[in-house]
């Protein structure tokens, strides 16, 4: 197991958000993390990207423990993020540069790499702009492409291809799956879009309000509920009521910077 | 370019408002006096936002990339306020060549040692928003920081006032005050009118930047996204 995930809970003050939760997930395999709004997801994948510190419980990540041996463990993955983390003063070209630097890919290859991938999310052609000029598609696919650049063993995506149009859903997947299938990588996602969860994951763990409440391959999770597709079976697992989910700090941040800016 | 029109609406409206007034009293020459502390507030000001910004930085820009990078966090924070520092330099020097034409005049050959001081202004007060942005994780706390404790630590530097015949409490307040040493270093260095003297001065900022640099380096260490 590459991931190993044993009675992990994450306390905000008196808010639980992970609640003693314990899973784990194959070497070379992909694995859907799925919940409604506010279930533990993002809060789950920072702990494993070392991002926030656990309350309690164990984690190991390739062999390592990230509470204990970060800088290890932030050698084995890669990491796409929900809320943008481009640097928007830079061109394309130069996040990813600076992204290969900070991973130690060699200047030989780094260019050639860059190169490649940007061809592949079809904005080589914009390689030289400053991604303030991008629209938020485009932003995406970017992001995606440097997530990939240093070929981790894990990659973790948190909501890869929120915004994106269904063609190029389709080939950030088949780049995903053949680099899941060629180089062995872990790949460890969260998505609200289950035809993409169902067609893509080989397992899947629901989480809600902070819990584990079911975990198998996709076919397991219908039989066990007698649904014929993964959405039902997902309603039919954690219900039918919208979340009543206060705003979150980055909604709150979001709101004070705008507030800032006028 | 936003940035520089807070420091020249104190230079323009202090410096020519107040400069009769200051030269009647028999102080000298306004500008002379008020433009090192002019200069040392736009280092103050910028070194302490781009520090703070690591709030914002951290939950949507790309401070976040670097914090699951296989890098210590000790150089991120070290980059990054000696990139902040840069900035605030930047500022400052041009605000120091905007003062020139104003009538601004001073001793080319200490220019290094206003310089150095300068730069020791911008990177004590960068590791120090920086310190600042990794405890605190709301934009409006900033306001009260701003508020209760740059503010204040600007108005009682003797930056836009001369120390010599203010009050006592004022001059008392003034030897706890880390960016009075960075006012007169600046304005001692070009002007030569030194309230405390260089060593000192050199002395008490470098000790002080040591410190905040090791304790936002702890601090940093333990940033949260």
């Amino acid at each position: 197991m590459i991931i190993r995930i044993t009675n992990l809970s994450k306390k905000f003050n008196d808010f639980t958000a992970v609640d003693d939760i314990s899973f784990s997930v194959e070497k070379g395999s992909i694995f859907a993390f799925l919940g409604p709004n506010g279930a533990g997801k993002t809060t789950t994948i920072k702990i494993l990207t070392t991002l926030l510190r656990p309350s309690s419980g164990k984690i190991s990540l390739d062999g390592c423990d990230p509470v204990k041996n970060a800088k290890r463990a932030r050698r084995s993955f890669g990491i796409v993020f929900q809320d943008p983390s481009l640097d928007d003063e830079l061109t394309a070209f130069e996040n990813m540069e600076l992204h290969g630097v900070l991973y130690g890919i060699p200047k030989k290859i780094l260019g050639e790499n860059i190169r490649e991938l940007l061809e592949f999310v079809e904005l080589w052609g914009r390689h030289k702009e400053q991604v303030k000029n991008f629209s938020g598609g485009m932003k995406r696919r970017l992001e995606i492409a440097r997530g990939l650049l240093h070929h981790p063993r894990i990659l973790f995506l948190d909501e890869p291809t929120l915004g994106l149009d269904p063609q190029t859903r389709y080939h950030i997947w088949s780049y995903i799956k053949n680099m899941n299938q060629k180089e062995q990588t872990t790949v460890f996602f969260t998505t609200h879009n289950l035809d993409e969860a169902e067609r893509m994951a080989e397992k899947i763990a629901i989480i809600d309000e902070g819990k584990i409440i079911t975990q198998g391959s996709p076919q397991q999770l219908k039989e066990a509920t007698k649904m014929g597709s993964l959405e039902e079976a997902f309603i039919k697992l954690t219900g039918h009521h919208i979340r009543e989910q206060s705003p979150s700090h980055s909604d709150k941040m979001r709101r004070q910077h705008q507030l800032l800016k006028h | 370019m936003g940035s520089l029109c807070h420091p020249l609406l104190f230079l323009v409206a202090l410096g020519f408002g107040m400069g009769d007034i200051y030269e009647r009293a028999g102080e000298g020459d306004y500008i002379i006096f008020l433009s090192p502390g002019i200069i040392a507030m736009t280092t103050v000001f910028s070194s302490i936002f781009t520090g703070v910004d690591v709030i914002w930085d951290r939950k949507f820009g790309f401070l976040k990339e670097t914090l699951v990078a296989p890098v210590s966090r000790l150089k991120i924070m070290l980059g990054r306020t000696l990139g902040g520092a840069t900035t605030a330099m930047i500022q400052a020097l041009i605000v120091l060549g905007i003062t020139i034409p104003l009538g601004f005049e001073f001793n080319w050959l200490m220019l290094p040692f206003g310089l150095l001081f300068m730069l020791l202004i911008a990177i004590l007060f960068t590791a120090l928003g920086t310190t600042i942005g990794s405890v605190i994780k709301d934009l409006q706390a900033f306001h009260l920081i701003m508020n209760f404790v740059v503010m204040p630590m600007f108005f009682l530097s003797g930056a836009l006032f001369p120390v010599n015949g203010s009050s006592d409490i004022f001059r008392y307040i003034l030897h706890f005050n880390p960016l009075a040493y960075g006012v007169d270093g600046v304005r001692g260095s070009l002007t030569g009118d030194f309230y405390f003297n260089m060593p000192l001065n050199l002395t008490v900022l470098v000790i002080l930047t040591s410190i905040i640099l090791f304790i936002g380096s702890c601090i940093f260490s333990r940033i949260e996204a």
